[in-house]
């Protein structure tokens, strides 16, 4: 008879009840691992290009950095190549680990494809299990590759060259190797496990590929800067990535939709129905409600559910002013531009010629604040709401170092609030709720609320955010847009004395 | 040992299996029948615990499926649609993979797949790469991965699909043993004789909903009617059918034969023999017509009878 987790006192390890579980989940999920490695080894379309890019092309790769050193040399331009060896070395160890993309693309969605994923499905592995096991049977080759091909480039560099990298940038270059590996596979393992067929999954590889090129050349260039420092905060920003992509893995793995037949579907039809009938959160049933009924349970009881990315939003906002605040002394304005007088009259006749001071001002504000809110919300679906955050704090740190320079200046402190009270107390909380439902948009596709698919999810939080926007987000800016227009200035005019 | 109450899933609009009540018992062996597309796959998987039901409970070998679905498929051993081997991986690997994965230790792991190997002919073959299996041999090894960790409950898709009647029998006599040592067997399969010869009960399932349940004999009487009786006799029929309207209601006949249904026929056929016999009418057997399951599925399914 099969056996399943072991308690504490049956592992006789006196190891805390977490630790003895992850051990056993990690023991469980290298079954898995270990049959896929054996069987990727068998595969003579990936042993064979593994080989050429662990041995060929870093023999290649350090002959070419030879011959390009003393061509170089020749002309005195030496930097070129000392930078082009570390540089070198960097893409030595990445490209076996572009393998690891394709592995874990075809992990999940090729063993349905070839019918035998139903029987590991009917297994007692959990989703963890699987999950991890599968995440690390697409890792482990193309890494141990990466370091083979390192190693082979170091060897031959330290013999041609007698080049040693430092201790740090040969940790930094094996730690990005590995983390850009699992950050590739994670989300080639999420893409795998959502989608029904290999073609399917290779085109979404795109959203994968891209911005890892991307990357790679960000990071050429800072290898031939040569600020490796640069180097650790990628490591660290990449970390973060690949947990969170971890995390949506396992959250939304879905054993039902794995050898389920219907994802790949496309119904836009059927889509924008559903958002329809989600947005205008009609119930066929029941009593009939009043327009504040439905305001009330269908408009507020939103904000509610994303009391969440309201702090979290929140605190970024806080946080971004006090940024504002202290980079003010880093990066100042002349004090003499803050002379009030002239400040004001110039700012009411820039005002005038740009006809803002009238209901055109009140529309193009408006318009402004929409569209901004707007690119938030896009921003949100591809950055599981991390851009929108970004986005959102930049107002915020700009009024932040706007009202330090006004202090700096030694203008009146009220002189800050005047500009930034009257519209601002709505505009913000406007934001807020806009930048909120954004990132609800955003972290939905990591987390899902359990019994729900990512698809059911993220349709109700898209209703949810349009309900939003069209109950409160726009009149709440449009409001704001006439106090920013017709009532700022003034308080403003009054504060400064200039009326 | 397998229990499900108005057990039901739905795929978006589409209602896959509809409030399916069944109960098996130990040592049970109840055969699913139903057309492609009808719910029988899907039910397996929920029992299995690989889909999660939208409505309804289901217990197998005494866990829930919802929320006990590793203890569930721990005590299960699946024989799936598709046999879904790993093509490059040799007959014995692929034992001790999946051996390992239902908790066997390496002993056991070796023991039960040699032991169950050699009960389907396949003991010379485990070192062979399974991409150089028949098709019949793949399937037998499903089996024997499906029946490694000794389960208590087997849920066998077509068992015999793809193989020769050698084979076949084989493993009709492996789910009979199964049966005997008390395991119970819930069997998906199309071929209706081996569903009358193994299955202790039969649920035909159509359009998702169960639609007859019961004993092979039950089903006949009860969708069927009565037991169907042939007359031969030694000339033509010539005015017997009118001869005999009050004793029986010929359904058919032909130039030498008559058919009638008779819910009684311990005393109604001595009766049609004597009458027969007081006309001087020769009678050369009087026999009942088989029925078989295939009649009754077809009757139940919405076909017309053949006869």
């Amino acid at each position: 008879m099969a056996t399943l987790a072991p308690s504490v006192q049956q592992t006789g390890t006196g190891l805390p009840r977490w630790l003895a579980l992850a051990h056993w989940n990690v023991s469980r999920a290298l079954i898995v691992t270990r049959r896929e490695v054996l069987d990727m080894f068998r595969d003579w379309r990936i042993v064979a290009p593994t080989i050429v890019l662990t041995v060929i092309f870093p023999y290649i790769a350090n002959w070419g950095a030879g011959r390009m050193l003393s061509f170089v040399e020749r002309f005195g331009a030496s930097l070129i190549g000392d930078r082009l060896i570390p540089f070198l070395l960097m893409v030595v160890g990445f490209f076996p680990i572009s393998f690891s993309l394709i592995i874990a693309l075809e992990t999940f969605v090729g063993e349905k494809e070839r019918r035998s994923l139903e029987p590991l499905l009917a297994t007692p592995l959990t989703n963890t299990q699987l999950y991890i096991g599968k995440t690390l049977s697409s890792t482990i080759p193309p890494l141990m590759g990466s370091l083979l091909g390192v190693t082979v480039y170091l060897v031959g560099v330290y013999r041609n060259l007698e080049w040693v990298p430092s201790a740090t940038l040969l940790l930094q270059i094996i730690l990005l190797n590995l983390i850009q590996a699992l950050v590739m596979v994670a989300a080639a393992v999420v893409v795998s496990s959502q989608t029904t067929s290999v073609r399917a999954a290779n085109l979404l590889a795109s959203f994968i590929i891209i911005p890892m090129a991307f990357l790679i050349q960000a990071e050429a260039l800072i290898m031939f800067w040569a600020n490796y420092t640069v180097l650790w905060l990628i490591i660290v920003g990449l970390v973060v990535v690949m947990i969170l992509l971890v995390r949506m893995g396992i959250r939304i793995f879905n054993r039902e939709e794995l050898i389920g037949g219907e994802i790949d579907e496309l119904n836009l039809l059927g889509a924008l129905r559903q958002w329809l009938a989600l947005t205008l959160a009609r119930h066929g049933e029941g009593p009939r409600r009043s327009a504040w009924q439905w305001y009330r349970q269908e408009v507020l009881a939103v904000v509610g559910r994303m009391w969440s990315a309201m702090g979290v939003l929140s605190l970024a906002m806080v946080v971004a002013y006090f940024i504002g605040l202290r980079y003010a002394d880093v990066y100042r304005i002349p004090t003499e531009l803050f002379r009030t007088e002239d400040w004001f009259a110039r700012f009411q006749l820039t005002m005038e010629q740009a006809g803002l001071t009238n209901l055109r001002g009140v529309l193009w504000v408006l318009s402004q604040n929409t569209r901004v809110l707007a690119v938030a919300s896009l921003l949100a679906v591809f950055s599981f709401g991390v851009l929108a955050i970004m986005l959102l704090m930049v107002p915020l740190g700009l009024v932040g170092y706007l009202n330090a320079h006004i202090l700096i200046a030694g203008m009146d402190p009220m002189l800050a609030w005047a500009a930034l009270f009257p519209h601002g107390m709505i505009e913000i909380p406007a934001a807020l709720l806009a930048g909120a439902a954004a990132v609800r948009l955003g972290a939905t596709v990591i987390s899902p609320p359990p019994g729900k698919t990512v698809g059911e999810a993220w349709m109700e939080a898209l209703a949810d955010a349009t309900r939003l926007w069209f109950a409160a987000v726009l009149p709440l800016l449009l409001v704001a847009a006439v106090a920013e227009i017709y009532v700022t200035p003034w308080l403003v005019g009054l504060v400064a004395g200039g009326r | 040992m397998i229990e499900t109450f108005e057990l039901t899933k739905h795929f978006d609009n589409f209602v896959a299996v509809q409030d399916v009540s069944l109960s098996v018992r130990t040592g049970e062996v109840l055969a699913l029948l139903g057309p492609n597309g009808a719910g029988k796959t899907t039910t397996v998987r929920m029992l299995t615990s690989i889909l999660a039901p939208t409505a309804g409970t289901a217990r197998v070998a005494g866990f829930d499926v919802v929320r006990q679905p590793e203890e569930v498929r721990a005590h299960v051993g699946v024989l799936t649609e598709g046999h879904g081997l790993y093509l490059r991986m040799r007959g014995r690997e692929y034992l001790d993979f999946f051996g390992e994965l239902y908790g066997l230790d390496r002993a056991a792991r070796q023991q039960h797949g040699t032991q169950l190997a050699g009960r389907f002919g396949l003991a010379d073959a485990l070192d062979r790469r399974l991409g150089e299996y028949s098709k019949g041999m793949r399937q037998k090894l499903a089996l024997v991965r499906a029946m490694l960790h000794d389960p208590p409950v087997l849920m066998l898709d077509e068992p015999t699909s793809a193989m020769d009647p050698h084979s076949a029998r084989q493993v009709r006599n492996a789910i009979r043993d199964l049966r005997g040592d008390g395991r119970t067997i819930l069997l998906c399969t199309h071929n209706l004789p081996e569903a009358e010869e193994l299955a202790d009960r039969i649920a035909i399932i159509r359009q998702g909903k169960i639609i007859a349940l019961g004993t092979p004999a039950d089903l006949k009487t009860r969708l069927l009617g009565p037991p169907l009786l042939e007359l031969r006799l030694a000339g033509a029929v010539n005015g017997v059918a009118h001869d005999l309207s009050d004793l029986v209601e010929i359904e058919s006949q032909g130039p030498t034969w008559l058919r009638y249904r008779t819910p009684a026929p311990e005393a109604i056929n001595p009766q049609v023999i004597y009458r027969l016999a007081a006309l001087g009418v020769e009678v050369v057997t009087l026999s009942e017509v088989p029925q078989s399951l295939e009649d009754v599925y077809l009757r139940v399914v919405g076909e017309e009878e053949r006869v």
